[in-house]
């Protein structure tokens, strides 16, 4: 059994269904990529991993737990941390008190958070409301770590960032792969950044799996017809 | 020091000296008035906790205040007739001592808080307001048809409680005993707001979804919220019901829900010492433009209206800027 499971996954948002039988497999310390053109449910994978949207059929497992009764803060403390789209602080706390709010016992507390980011120690006192794009993106990968999470779940964590800041944050994700060895589910669409640090990839086109494979049987003629414009 | 950080020291120390200037003057009525701006304040830090902190927008406070005043009433009451309060299963007697009847009042504050606040939280926005307002006018209702306590008229108190080396019927020492409970109430609820319950309750309030995502559960948050805010509350209905040495249902309706709200929201809400402002000012107008006029609750409305259009910190917002974060 892997570590996070999800097999024939189906989702609604209303009566649209979003997501038509998704299968996805993790095992601990592994990165993933969720991968696909716009629309095509990763964001919605996402959010039935974190309870946040309801699937109507298929099985969510984490560590051998059915998710699937469990309220979106149950998931949480069940050791899953969302880095969500559009990064999402809480604008009207700051740096510090967005990093507390979201504590949870372990070893990442605001020290370690604030060594891998150290921009954000320089702001430790700033609303995250006045907080640039690239450092509210780190704020909020911070907030998820300090809940301390088994497995950390990044939705777009690099869109619409400036490419410097954008370099800082995959350096953050490559770090944490090599010295924590904490399981990555990734939605991104940077092919040539994601092939240098997820192990393997899942392609979603239009709600279902099209392509899952090791990241480097991902070719270029795939990359072409399942993520080109 | 900052700006805001000294506003709040000036508004602090603006009641005890109120108080010792009205001492030095020989003006006990003064003194009474700062007592009762200080016990309102009490509530006012209450609901702040509910309302600033947690956004819960409550119309049914004056039900804790109530409850506190009629713990008040009610224990008081049975000492000075010598009657128990119960006797099976078990015997209950009536007291007058300040420190039991404060206990009393903010767990039987904190428990309907929970009763209350464990329905109305699963609602929101409307819903809330008009449950909690619901909640607030059954329990007036029961006082005013409860005759066993004094019914409509309610229940008067001969002699004020008693704490432990004070004369509480000299007003400088009643209102000593009041402002270090406030003292001690707005330090507690400033360590709350820092602690991560406050700020998890903050969040709550910016962005509920995310806050699941990060483990927590807005709804426990807010209860809990709910919670220490009604026993607080509780315990200034208690003060209150002793500094008039009588309570009445007036204390339970929604008039006095809407007056704690009224300079919650004048001082600023969400300021910790928002409701201390507000209810000093409350105080004041009503003590200066209730003498000259009967309808001096236009101009508290003016007043209020200008506050919510032009000054969204309230008086501290105003004075201080807006160097809180968490407004």
């Amino acid at each position: 059994m892997s570590f996070l499971t999800l097999e024939g996954i189906e989702a609604f948002y209303g009566p649209s269904q979003a997501l038509f039988g998704v299968d996805l497999q993790l095992n601990e310390g592994e990165v993933c990529a969720l991968m696909g053109r716009n629309g095509m449910g990763k964001s919605s994978t996402i959010k039935v991993i974190c309870r946040l949207l309801r699937h109507s059929a298929g099985q969510v497992q984490f560590d051998g737990k059915d998710m699937a009764a469990l309220p979106p803060h149950k998931a949480a403390q069940a050791g899953l941390g969302l880095v969500p789209e559009g990064r999402r602080c809480f604008p009207n706390l700051t740096v510090q008190e967005n990093l507390i709010a979201a504590a949870r016992p372990g070893p990442w507390d605001v020290s370690a958070v604030t060594r891998l980011f150290p921009r954000l120690a320089e702001r430790r006192d700033q609303s995250a409301a006045s907080l640039s794009g690239g450092e509210q993106q780190m704020l909020s990968l911070g907030r998820a770590l300090m809940t301390n999470p088994r497995l950390l779940l990044l939705d777009e964590a690099t869109e619409g960032l400036a490419p410097v800041v954008r370099q800082e944050i995959w350096a953050a994700i490559r770090q944490l792969k090599a010295e924590t060895g904490m399981a990555i589910l990734l939605v991104d669409k940077s092919l040539a950044e994601l092939r240098q640090v997820a192990d393997h990839a899942v392609i979603l086109e239009r709600g279902s799996n099209v392509w899952s494979g090791a990241m480097t049987a991902l070719t270029a003629e795939v990359a072409d017809r399942y993520l080109g414009v | 020091m900052s700006r805001a950080r000294a506003v709040n020291l000036l508004l602090f120390a603006m009641l005890p000296v109120t108080a010792l200037v009205a001492l030095a003057l020989d003006e006990p009525f003064i003194i009474t008035l700062a007592t009762k701006a200080a016990i309102l304040a009490l509530a006012g830090v209450g609901l702040n906790i509910a309302l600033g902190l947690g956004g819960l927008v409550s119309l049914g406070h004056a039900a804790f205040f109530g409850l506190g005043g009629y713990a008040m009433g009610i224990l008081a009451h049975h000492a000075q007739t010598f009657t128990p309060l119960m006797e099976a299963p078990f015997l209950i007697e009536g007291t007058k001592s300040m420190p039991v009847i404060w206990l009393t009042a903010a767990i039987i504050g904190a428990i309907a808080a929970l009763l209350i606040g464990a329905l109305s939280l699963r609602t929101s926005g409307v819903y809330f307001i008009m449950i909690t307002l619901a909640f607030g006018q059954m329990l007036y209702y029961f006082a005013i048809s409860w005759p066993a306590y004094g019914g409509e008229d309610g229940l008067s108190i001969y002699v004020r409680n008693g704490f432990p080396g004070l004369n509480t019927l000299d007003p400088i020492q009643f209102f000593a005993i009041v402002f270090t409970l406030l003292a001690v109430v707005l330090f507690l609820a400033g360590r709350l707001a820092a602690a991560p319950f406050g700020l998890a309750l903050a969040a709550a309030r910016q962005n509920p979804e995310r806050v699941e995502t990060v483990g927590l559960s807005p709804y426990r948050l807010r209860l809990l919220a709910f919670v220490i805010s009604g026993a607080i509350t509780a315990l200034a209905g208690t003060l209150f019901a002793d500094l008039n040495r009588f309570v009445s249902p007036t204390m339970l309706s929604w008039h006095m829900s809407g007056e704690i709200m009224i300079f919650v929201i004048l001082g600023g809400v969400g300021r910790l010492y928002g409701p201390v402002a507000g209810a000093a000012l409350f105080i004041l107008l009503e003590h200066i433009l209730g003498g000259l006029s009967d309808f001096w609750h236009v101009y508290l409305g003016l007043l209020l209206l200008l506050v919510v259009l032009f000054a969204r910190g309230g008086m501290i917002g105003a004075l201080a800027g807006r160097e809180v974060a968490h407004d």
